[in-house]
């Protein structure tokens, strides 16, 4: 046993020696590594712990699962998870049929000139930031002055609608906004793919009379589908996280919406900085991190299984 | 992308159709734009009293006047913010493809350790909380201007990525005859894989750079300090005293919400305007790039 360790460790010097540059040039990497993901992974303790800032956190008391305990009996908890999951769930369904739906037809326009000039303005929102994005919505959000508001409503012989206290239209607006930011940039992805279709197959279909139609779904939608499935699971391992910036600064953080808008990230958020709930907030934050590995591990599994090329590992 | 031209076509009609729904999503995609605009060259008191308009009210440039004589605060906000992209970008380069190119390394013993290393802090991410804690207790980054570009130098999407363009663009046997030739391992990387990955090294400087020019994030959670909020940040604080303001005033149920010689709706979209300014005007040449790696992206995960 021992005279192992002394054999790997003497290997391990040796290879130190054999490409010191190497490791030079992984050392900074490494740092980054172990200060931004590895030292805060040792903080996942104090969601099992009853913080005292006085005494530190590694010296306050440990509380077992009271912290989880008083998570799960607020209402949040459920508000938040059904929230998280089920716009991520309408991200990825509407997200990728509206990418495989944009990408099929501008790969079939003739026009190549036209078809590369909607691509690159369905990528324009992709380069907006989402306090821009929230500027945008306001033009036409506002309530006394928004574009919708004066402007489209009244013409259709509606009131006016409070947007920014009224939660039932948001499950929307926040759907629409998510694929108005990124369906050009899921395209180009789906766009790559039907590029690399060798266009043999379609050769052969046309010499057996195959229509149009015809070819798309039975040459190009079964060739993406191996695509489609990677990116549908990927989609599936990070379902526990949501974008932040399109949950906080879209709804401009209204108070009134929070039933309908707030998810685990921003409920982390507010529970830590507004309320200084540190228990609540590292509960949850704990509750994420481990929902969120198991669903990586699984669904890399899976996707290991369909398409070891695709699998992250 | 190959021609069709060989293939069966659609029929003119669809394909007549499929332009008019691209025209009508192009225009959803430009109207927002738009509309900041038209709103920001807009006069206040005008405006106000029609509301939000897509044609410019009485047109007027005195919210940009108005913006630019608030000018220490703006410009100051438009340097942090140039000076993070520059330095964040160049260091989140260096970092990122010396670290793929160990990963790369066949010959290298520890390339596996290395592997496995960056892609657990993929795998489990240990949440807001924790990472909060470590920013400010441990690294004590709060109010310094590295809180604004360290957190995102390491990135291990963007490792794998370069390491994918590098698998695909380097040759091991150009390493290894240099390495004959009697290089070292610095300079086989400095002078002979850099130039040849330039493509390579582009793509993550883009991307880089639009993650530090958009990000918000961090002084939102890390800086408190006025003189270090960055140009996205500065934009959200005034979006938010405006709003703030027009709620004190409407309780106290006062006409005009906003004291006149303030012309805050159009000011608000001129802040906006200036935010976007340079990325829009950068972004078709952006976009290619992007286009380069995210097909990269697709072709091996």
């Amino acid at each position: 046993m021992q005279n192992n360790q002394r054999t790997y460790r003497s290997e391990f010097f040796k290879e130190l020696d054999k490409n010191f540059p190497l490791f030079v040039m992984a050392l900074p990497g490494v740092i980054l590594l172990i200060a931004f993901s590895y030292l805060p992974l040792f903080g996942l303790i104090i969601a099992f712990k009853d913080v005292h800032y006085d005494v530190g956190i590694l010296k306050s008391p440990w509380v077992g699962f009271k912290n989880f305990e008083f998570l799960f009996k607020t209402p949040d908890a459920f508000v938040i998870t059904r929230n998280t999951l089920l716009y991520n769930f309408a991200f990825i369904v509407f997200g990728n049929l509206a990418a495989i739906a944009t990408a099929i037809a501008l790969s079939e326009m003739r026009a190549r000139f036209m078809a590369k000039f909607y691509q690159s303005v369905m990528f324009l929102p992709y380069f907006l930031s989402w306090v821009v994005v929230a500027y945008m919505a306001f033009a036409f959000l506002s309530v006394d002055l928004g574009i919708l508001n004066t402007l489209v409503l009244p013409k259709l012989g509606i009131e006016p609608i409070a947007w920014y206290v009224e939660p039932k239209p948001w499950p929307v607006i926040i759907i629409l906004a998510n694929l108005w930011k990124y369906t050009g940039y899921n395209a180009v992805i789906y766009l790559a793919a039907i590029t690399g279709i060798d266009p043999e197959y379609y050769e052969a279909a046309l010499i057996d009379g195959a229509t149009k139609w015809q070819q798309i779904r039975h040459i190009t939608f079964p060739l993406l589908s191996p695509l489609v499935v990677v990116l549908v699971l990927l989609g599936i391992g990070r379902i526990f996280y949501a974008d932040f910036g399109l949950f906080y600064q879209l709804p401009m953080n209204s108070g009134a919406l929070y039933d309908v808008t707030n998810v685990i990230d921003t409920y982390v958020y507010r529970t830590l900085m507004g309320m200084n709930d540190i228990g609540m907030a590292s509960a949850a934050s704990f509750y994420q991190s481990i929902m969120g590995f198991i669903l990586v591990l699984t669904s890399n599994l899976i996707v290991r299984r369909l398409d070891p090329e695709k699998a992250l590992f | 992308m190959h021609s069709k031209s060989r293939f069966l076509q659609i029929s003119l009609p669809a394909e007549i159709i499929l332009h008019v729904v691209f025209w009508i999503i192009t225009l959803l995609c430009l109207l927002p734009l738009w509309a900041v605009i038209a709103i920001s060259l807009s006069n206040d008191e005008a405006m106000r009293q029609v509301g939000y308009r897509l044609i410019p009210v009485k047109f007027s440039t005195k919210s940009y006047e108005f913006v630019l004589s608030q000018g220490i605060a703006v410009a100051r906000a438009y340097g942090i913010t140039i000076f993070v992209t520059l330095v964040g970008t160049l260091l989140c380069v260096a970092v990122v493809s010396m670290y793929a190119y160990v990963l790369f390394r066949k010959d290298f013993k520890y390339r596996k350790f290395f592997t496995f290393f960056g892609f657990f802090t993929m795998l489990i991410n240990a949440g807001l909380v924790p990472w909060y804690i470590v920013c400010v207790n441990v690294l004590h980054l709060k109010n310094t201007i590295f809180a604004l570009i360290l957190p995102y130098v390491m990135n291990m999407w963007y490792v794998l990525i370069f390491r994918t363009y590098l698998s695909m663009s380097l040759p091991d046997s150009i390493i290894e005859s240099a390495k004959i030739d009697g290089a070292g391992e610095f300079t086989i990387f400095f002078r002979i894989v850099v130039p040849l990955v330039k493509p390579g090294l582009a793509t993550i400087a883009l991307f880089a750079a639009i993650m530090y020019w958009n990000d918000w994030w961090l002084p939102f959670m890390l800086i408190e300090n006025e003189e270090l909020y960055n140009l996205q940040y500065l934009m959200y604080r005034v979006q938010q005293k405006i709003q703030y303001l027009a709620e004190i005033a409407s309780k106290l149920a006062m006409s005009p919400s906003i004291p006149p010689d303030i012309p805050a709706e159009s000011a608000r979209m001129a802040m906006a305007v200036f935010g976007i300014g340079p990325i829009i005007l950068a972004y078709p040449f952006f976009q290619r790039y992007f286009v380069k790696g995210l097909t990269i992206g697709a072709i091996k995960g």
